[in-house]
């Protein structure tokens, strides 16, 4: 009898095969998923077995929510409260965007920023301090966080917000794991009067008219460009720029989708430069001569990707990598186009390449988001692609731009240090906080923010 | 529509609490971790439920289920129970189970005689409603015993044997009576097996369970291709099965 009790208190856990979204890389974990915040301390507290990482719904792209265990938030997915005076919600950090979209939306009330897909949880969008379509003028995810509940390294809470444990709150924001498991969060919200979006498109012949129209269109409150990256020559960054505002008219109401989804992983080599030019050709071709005006219900518009689940197994069983940066605005243009040329020279494309305004950064540590033009490339794995994200790197470092960590799974330690001058401010305070090492990822040991070896060597 | 809700904190039951909140339905919860009913009792009503109740019973104290289920009636007070689900179970380990019957007889409790005891209490109250449906996550266990797990099948099939019988006796009442079947659920209670293509997670399996509830339907596999898979697993011969360790 003892013996299955024990079976489930201590949480034998199952061993999976995990990987980010790009399903590159791959390693071999278990899992532990605690059914509430207390049974999250204690696995903390008890601070026994390899050291683990937080895991959300495993959105990000690379390696940051991967290690020999990951300590998982799925059940930690309550709504707590929701205060329709304050225009506040609370919930789990398990909690979904989705989720809370289905609490919200009918009654009015909707989420400050997006990512471009709603799977991810809270915790996930805090750690990243995700961005979305309207980052230049309302900022990113964790600017609308009120406070959050942090679960220490060591097992302690602490509630952390702009004014209170400060330098928790803005080494956390972004933080991706490294500085405690989030429990629970307070998220502010706003206001909208329908379900739906008045976007609106607009073809640009080149980069420097895509870069134009989002300067020009700077005070929309959605605004992204779609960039055919293997267009060359005087067509090089000829796109289509998106905006979006919240429609007047319109129901307030919450729609289920049906879903195709991608059961199996397609051969790699279905998604090569002659399918994916002609998808490009394609949906250039499709807004070229129109300037639309469209009213969208806000799922479509927001998380079209949603709508075919599991489509990152498109790629091929050996996965793909997708690569973010931002440039400041005064060297994005020629950074831009170098990193075109240097995409388009090589051959290998992407399905997506998008284009977009940040506003100014904020305070956290390692937020990613600062003032510029973030462009967000994908490329299926191949093993010469690896030395082309080198390349890039140095185009990017010299234009003075950095990477955004929810989609890394290979930069370097130098490279990281280099886009992210407070990751000394960020490692001390890992460091004081996380003596024992008992939370890091596989990208925190390649950023040389943790040492895989140290916690193997303390034990 | 009014639920009562009995082991509400599965991660079964809390998919379907889920589904029943958003559509403003009123709920009872019956759980046996205190803090854990407080937070899901608060989830629902944000999710949109118009009442939520709640009681904390471990189901092994069969003394307090009296009071408990007097609660739940009290919650709902004159108005009619449309649904009763019954979710709680537990998967003991088997190997131990065979030498202890101590254990044995627990498990059988859990995952059998407490659901009896439960319908019996409360069988009279729907037949004086004259309507609404009793509803039993059993399980695809029950369907034939098989060496890893057939003290919990054992008792799974106990539910469902009794739920066959019953829903003849309830005909005449219009009371419906609904066995559930899960198949693989990746939940906390599968915690420790490695899982693969054949598992499901527990909001898809809250969906076709309310499904199943709306269409009044008698006994249902979850996901339905576990009905096939059963009745492969149900037609091989003894002779063959008996040296099958799956
Ligand atoms: C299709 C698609 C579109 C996307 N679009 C955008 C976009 O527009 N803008 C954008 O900014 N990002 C975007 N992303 C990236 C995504 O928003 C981030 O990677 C996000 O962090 C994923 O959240 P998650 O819950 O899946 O977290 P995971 O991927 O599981 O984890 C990501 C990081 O968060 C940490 N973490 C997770 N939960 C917790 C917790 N409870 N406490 C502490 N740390 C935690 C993990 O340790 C890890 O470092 C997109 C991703 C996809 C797949
Ligand atoms: N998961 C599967 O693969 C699967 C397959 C077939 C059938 N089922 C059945 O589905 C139902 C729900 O299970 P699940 O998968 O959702 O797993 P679960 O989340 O572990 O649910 C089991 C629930 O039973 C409760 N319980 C156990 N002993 C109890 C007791 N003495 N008193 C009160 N409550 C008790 C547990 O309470 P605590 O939370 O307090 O522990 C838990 O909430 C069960 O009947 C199970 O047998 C599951």
């Amino acid at each position: 009898m003892a013996n299955s009790v024990k079976i489930r208190m201590t949480g034998v856990n199952s061993r999976m095969r995990l990987s980010g979204w790009g399903r590159y890389p791959y390693v071999e974990a278990s899992v532990l998923a605690p059914r509430d915040a207390d049974s999250t301390a204690q696995i903390l507290k008890n601070g026994e077995g390899p050291r683990m990482i937080p895991r959300g719904a495993g959105r990000s792209y690379g390696d940051s929510a991967l290690a020999a265990r990951v300590l998982s938030s799925r059940y930690l997915d309550d709504f707590i409260s929701l205060d329709r005076r304050a225009l506040t919600i609370r919930c789990g950090a398990g909690t979904t965007l989705a989720e809370i979209l289905r609490v919200c939306v009918p009654q009015g009330l909707f989420l400050p920023v997006l990512s471009g897909t709603k799977t991810v949880t809270i915790g996930g969008a805090i750690a990243a301090d995700i961005h979305g379509k309207n980052h230049h003028v309302d900022g990113s995810f964790c600017d609308h966080i009120e406070r959050f509940t942090l679960l220490l390294p060591s097992g302690e809470t602490a509630v952390c917000s702009p004014t209170e444990n400060k330098e928790y709150f803005q080494a956390t924001c972004g933080g991706m794991g490294l500085t405690g498991m989030i429990l629970d969060a307070t998220i502010s919200l706003k206001k909208v009067p329908s379900a739906f979006i008045s976007a609106q498109s607009i073809p640009a012949a080149n980069l420097e008219e895509s870069l134009a129209l989002l300067r020009q269109h700077n005070d929309e409150q959605y605004v992204v460009a779609w960039v055919d990256c293997l267009a060359k020559a005087s067509a090089l960054g000829r796109g289509v720029i998106h905006l979006g505002s919240h429609s007047e008219t319109g129901k307030l109401e919450h729609r289920s989708k049906r879903k195709l989804s991608v059961p199996f992983t397609t051969p790699g080599f279905l998604l090569n430069r002659y399918t994916m030019g002609g998808f490009n050709q394609l949906y250039y071709a499709r807004h070229r001569f129109k300037k639309s005006v469209n009213s969208v219900y806000y799922d479509d518009y927001f998380f079209p990707l949603d709508s075919l689940k599991g489509w990152n197994r498109l790629y091929g069983s050996e996965g793909f990598l997708q690569y973010q940066f931002v440039l400041p605005d005064d060297a994005a243009e020629s950074g831009l186009r170098e990193t075109l040329e240097t995409v388009s020279r090589s051959g290998k494309g992407s399905f997506l390449a998008v284009l977009k305004r940040f506003g100014p950064a904020n305070a956290n540590w390692l937020s990613f988001p600062s003032e510029g033009v973030t462009l967000t490339l994908d490329f299926k794995y191949e093993p010469d692609l690896l030395p082309l994200l080198d390349r890039l790197d140095e185009i990017v470092l010299a234009a003075g731009g950095r990477h955004y960590l929810a989609k890394d799974a290979r930069m370097s330690a130098a490279v990281f240090r280099q886009g992210y001058p407070n990751w000394h401010q960020f490692k001390a305070l890992k460091d004081r906080i996380d003596p024992a090492g008992t939370l890091g990822s596989l990208q925190s040991d390649r950023l040389g923010l943790t040492q895989a070896a140290m916690r193997s060597s303390q034990r | 529509m009014n639920i009562l809700l009995i082991g509400a904190g599965s991660a079964i039951a809390t998919a379907v609490a889920r589904r029943y909140a958003a559509q403003h339905s009123s709920l009872f919860l019956i759980a046996r971790n205190g803090s854990r009913l407080a937070l899901q009792q608060q989830d629902l009503l944000v999710r949109g439920a118009a009442r939520v109740g709640t009681r904390v019973l471990d189901l092994l104290n069969h003394e307090e289920y009296e009071t408990a289920i007097n609660a739940a009636t009290e919650f709902f007070d004159e108005e009619d129970i449309d649904l009763v689900l019954i979710c709680h179970g537990s998967l003991p380990d088997q190997e131990a189970a065979e030498q202890d019957f101590d254990l044995a007889r627990r498990e059988i409790d859990i995952n059998g005689l407490s659901v009896i005891s439960l319908l019996t209490r409360l069988t009279p109250y729907l037949k004086a409603q004259g309507r609404g449906m009793l509803a039993v996550v059993t399980s695809v266990a029950g369907d034939r015993g098989r060496q890893p797990n057939f003290v919990y099948g054992a008792a799974k099939a106990l539910v469902s044997t009794y739920l066959q019988g019953l829903r003849g006796k309830l005909l005449p009442y219009g009371v419906d009576v609904l066995d559930i079947r899960p198949g693989l659920v990746d939940s906390p209670m599968t915690q420790q097996f490695d899982k693969g293509l054949l598992w499901s997670s527990p909001e898809l399996v809250a969906r076709q369970i309310e499904k199943a509830i709306r269409r009044k339907r008698h006994t249902v596999y979850v996901p339905g291709y576990w009905r096939l898979i059963m009745a492969v697993v149900r037609s091989i011969p003894e002779a063959v099965f008996k040296r099958l360790k799956f």
